[in-house]
């Protein structure tokens, strides 16, 4: 039996300061970027054609170039994230769609220029066909809006955090609301930090991102309820250790299926960034960014919170129940017995059937 | 009762894998030897699986909305409204229009006593909104007082109509279940063009119907006797204008429409080549009572009484429509009132009691038509028609080679996935991998079932499902490593393993679902794809990562009589 890390022994909570600290700096620094940006009079987000519009150039060749090869013209030419679609029932016209805005000239001349690496355009007067030196004639040149426009952003942002609320209440119900509480904060930090690398490194955003940080959310959430899990579990067999130990332990036994299971994921989509391609790199990116950090904040982020909450639930509940020293009246959380020891009090029992 | 209990397992799982492979290569075909070979395979998956317009292309429709109707209509409404208010104000008009044509969109009244100018202006003003002058600049000349839209105000005006129109055919896209299509205007900014492309679709000139539908609704009173006098009707345009004894003019409270009773229309009428011209007309009253605005709900259902192939339409509306239309079919009983649609009287019917929130639009509908002009009605009127201008097919728009690149990529990571399991878990590194490859199969036909369409948004769904699977199998098998490392035997370890395991896969594929299902309820284009993949999946990864999984390992105990050690 080939094993990975067996019988670990770190102190994951001892480090949480060093953890928070950096999420706290990663997040600063994103922040930072997407100020910077906004006040240099450029956008925090390097937004693509779907969230900006642009122009649509419509160009009809005598030799139509390889999609892979008008692209490259393109990114030759500083014109970076194009949609190139080719028009399948006219087979020698192709759509480009840049994200470059103004009324039609400035990107009809940028495209133009690309274009002209495989040969000159057709004299404005002449027809392709008649003109034995050009190889290509720009037939049309529209603006056009946004595919995603202010509504489907604040729709697909309204969506999502009620998505969080379903997960917040389900992990309440079968854990205890701090989890539901820490799970959703860790994947807020998820988010938030891959947002920052997009404004910091000026990835552009697509429509496709948005389903990327989606993926992200479901692999954090479900990374921190593997160790919530364990957790769980251990409160109900080890009713006498600290939380604090309790969720050490279990980061520790988890380890190997963490390692083993991020790195996989994280291996395949290394794949996707190194060989998928210009067209999949903001996507395959941030399911990379997600994976790291989905991983990364189930230990350092959701971890700690919760532990850090319990303990002073624990805490209001031993001082409520030493100057009572009875049930308070519909209190679930009080403790009969204030001994020195961890209290188990009505709560833990609960985690630990659950 | 371990050996009967691995048979009820066996069997289940022959039962599934058979009909998720007869659902991916039949039920269009039956299937031959040559489906399983890699070409077969491939062209098998390429006709049973829709794929999106990112994936595989589909239509690019470019259309214009007409707002100069749009602006012609609204005029027309503010003279007709600026005549009724000085009148109500006892001012005597010698006449009063819209003129509208080329770019003036203007209200214009002849006053029978120019000197009153300004009163009237005051008392039109009052009720009608022309006195907003960033819209209406007010100018005299002789006995006319004329209100013309600005310049700045048409093209706001018709800018706004614009965005509503892309709004509203944006939620009829949506209601007719077409995934993901791009929606965006097109064009210079004052050429009112919105260009959508969508992905593959059964019968796109239905689609281009419904979109284009006006879908106007208006309850309307029929002026004429009530009942049980029958309802008033003229055999000519001309004889209804010539029962109003105004000269030949229609005053301005008055309209004459086309009366289409019974009638095969689809949600665009005008389109129709079969459609009759109207043999009736009516005089109706204008303002209507309501209009379409003031809609809730609209179904279709089949005609009570009438042959089976007959479908009306039920309609409900809001509160405040609900209101309006009481108190007015309240004060109205026994007069006739006429349903409106774009324009033409589709029925006429007198009040018998007082209504508040609902109606019928009868007329001789097919199931079909009355299922598109409810879904029409539903996502509200076009403030403008619409016309196509330019109808193309387009390409994959993430380009056939980025796609390529895109599936060698997931190869590759796949690949590495498998090899990896089989190396580090040896024998039950097989079982994780045949758990794979039926998720794998399970999931496409799952998405052949639904008629869910494929985008990358919905890939990336698949990828999280394949993560996730992933992580089934190594919670279990590091669990019952474990339990083996404690000391415990063989069955028993597998045993422990699946049972603690279980509860982890339970929580997060639960929660994963959950949060799911609001993405797939309340969320539109990506998010939408996104979900529909990732709850098909780990609804199946339940079944083949555990349920499968746990078979395999019985299966593999139940050999031996003993079992000193396992491939894990």
């Amino acid at each position: 039996m080939f094993q990975v890390l067996h019988d670990v022994n770190i102190d994951w909570l001892g480090n949480r300061l060093w953890f928070i600290g950096v999420s706290v700096l990663l997040m600063l620094a994103g922040l930072g970027a997407a100020i910077i940006h906004q006040a240099t009079g450029r956008q925090a987000f390097n937004l693509g054609v779907d969230f900006k519009g642009g122009t649509v150039v419509t160009a009809k060749f005598k030799q139509r170039p390889h999609d892979d090869a008008i692209r490259n013209a393109l990114t030759s030419k500083g014109i970076r994230d194009a949609v190139v679609q080719p028009i399948t029932d006219k087979p020698d016209t192709v759509l480009i769609k840049v994200p470059l805005e103004g009324e039609g000239q400035d990107g009809r001349a940028r495209v133009r220029e690309a274009l002209n690496t495989f040969g000159p355009e057709t004299q404005p007067a002449q027809e392709l066909e008649s003109d034995p030196n050009a190889a290509y004639k720009i037939i049309g040149t529209d603006a056009v809006g946004a595919i995603a426009g202010a509504q489907l952003r604040n729709k697909a942002v309204a969506v999502t955090l009620a998505a969080l609320v379903g997960i917040l209440i389900y992990i309440g119900a079968r854990f205890e609301w701090t989890y539901g509480a820490a799970a959703v904060i860790a994947v807020f930090h998820d988010v938030l930090v891959t947002l920052g690398f997009f404004s910091l490194f000026q990835i552009e955003v697509s429509l496709n991102v948005i389903a990327a940080l989606l993926t992200l959310v479901g692999f954090s959430v479900n990374d921190t309820i593997v160790v919530f899990d364990r957790i769980r579990e251990n409160r109900k067999l080890h009713r006498r250790d600290s939380l604090y130990k309790i969720t050490n332990d279990s980061i520790n036994q988890t380890l190997s299926r963490t390692v083993i299971t991020s790195g996989l994921v994280f291996l395949s989509v290394l794949a996707m960034v190194l060989f998928g391609g210009e067209v999949l790199r903001g996507f395959s990116l941030a399911l990379l960014i997600g994976v790291v950090f989905g991983t990364y904040s189930s230990v350092a982020i959701a971890s700690p919170i919760m532990v850090w909450w319990e303990q002073r639930i624990e805490a209001a509940n031993r001082a409520a129940t030493l100057s009572f020293n009875q049930p308070i009246k519909g209190g679930v959380r009080s403790s009969t017995k204030p001994t020195g020891r961890e209290p188990i009090t009505p709560r833990a029992r609960k985690a630990g059937r659950a | 009762m371990k050996k009967k209990n691995l048979l009820t397992r066996v069997i289940i799982i022959a039962l599934v894998t058979i009909t998720g492979l007869y659902l991916v290569i039949g039920p269009r075909h039956r299937p031959h030897l040559k489906d399983f070979t890699w070409s077969g395979i491939k062209q098998t998956l390429a006709s049973n699986i829709h794929l999106g317009l990112d994936l595989q292309g589909g239509s690019h429709l470019v259309m214009r909305v007409k707002t100069e109707e749009f602006l012609k209509r609204l005029t027309e409404e503010d003279s007709i409204a600026a005549q009724n208010a000085a009148k109500d104000a006892g001012f005597e008009l010698k006449g009063g229009r819209a003129d509208t044509g080329g770019n003036t969109y203007r209200v214009v009244l002849e006053l029978a006593d120019p000197s009153k100018a300004n009163e009237v202006k005051d008392a039109v003003q009052k009720k009608v909104e022309l006195g907003d002058t960033s819209v209406w600049s007010y100018s005299t000349s002789g006995d006319q007082i004329s209100w013309t839209m600005t310049g700045a105000a048409q093209r706001t005006l018709a800018d706004n109509a614009t965005t509503q129109a892309l709004n509203i055919i944006e939620s009829r896209i949506n209601a007719l279940g077409i995934t993901e299509p791009t929606l965006q205007t097109h064009g210079a900014q004052s050429s009112h063009q919105i260009l959508l492309q969508m992905p593959g679709v059964q019968d796109p000139e239905r689609v281009k119907d419904i979109l284009k539908g006006e879908s106007r609704l208006e309850l309307v009173h029929v002026v004429g006797p009530p009942s049980p006098s029958p309802a008033t009707t003229y055999a000519t345009e001309q004889e209804a204008i010539a029962s109003l004894g105004s000269n030949g003019t229609v005053p301005p409270n008055r309209r004459v429409l086309p009366y289409a009773e019974r009638m095969e229309l689809s949600a665009d009428s005008s389109k129709d080549p079969n459609q009759q011209k109207p043999k009736q007309w009516v005089v109706v009253e204008t303002p209507a009572i309501i209009d379409g605005s003031e809609l809730r709900n609209a179904t279709a259902v089949p005609t009570q009484g009438g042959r089976s192939t007959d479908f009306e339409i039920n309609f409900s509306l809001k509160k405040s429509g609900a209101d309006k239309f009481g108190a007015w079919t309240g004060a109205h009983i026994n007069e006739y009132m006429g349903v409106v649609l774009n324009g033409e009287v589709k029925s006429i019917a007198y009040i018998k009691s007082q209504i508040f929130d609902s109606g019928q639009i009868t007329g001789r509908f097919t199931k079909q038509s009355a299922e598109d002009l409810a879904l029409t009605l539903r996502s509200g009127a076009l403030p403008a028609p619409i016309e196509y201008l330019e109808e193309r097919t387009v390409g994959p728009s993430l380009g056939q080679d980025s796609i390529r690149a895109g599936v060698r990529a997931s190869v590759v990571g796949l690949a590495l996935v498998v090899v990896f399991m089989l190396f580090y878990y040896r024998g039950s590194g097989v079982n994780a991998v045949v758990a794979l490859i039926l998720n794998m199969i399970l999931m496409i036909a799952g998405l052949i079932m639904f008629g869910a369409t494929l985008t990358l948004p919905g890939i990336a769904g698949i990828i999280l499902t394949i993560g996730m699977a992933v992580d089934s199998n190594v919670l279990i098998f590091e669990r019952i490593r474990e339990e083996l490392r404690s000391g415990k035997t063989v069955p028993s370890a597998v045993d422990l393993g699946f049972q603690r395991a279980f509860v982890t896969i339970i929580d997060t594929h639960v929660t994963t679902v959950i949060s799911s299902l609001f993405l797939f309820v309340f969320g539109t284009g990506p998010i939408r794809g996104f979900a529909v993949t990732l709850v098909i999946g780990l609804l199946i990864n339940l079944f083949s990562a555990v349920y499968v999984s746990r078979t395999i390992f019985i299966w593999e105990l139940s050999r031996k009589e003993k079992v000193e050690s396992l491939s894990i």
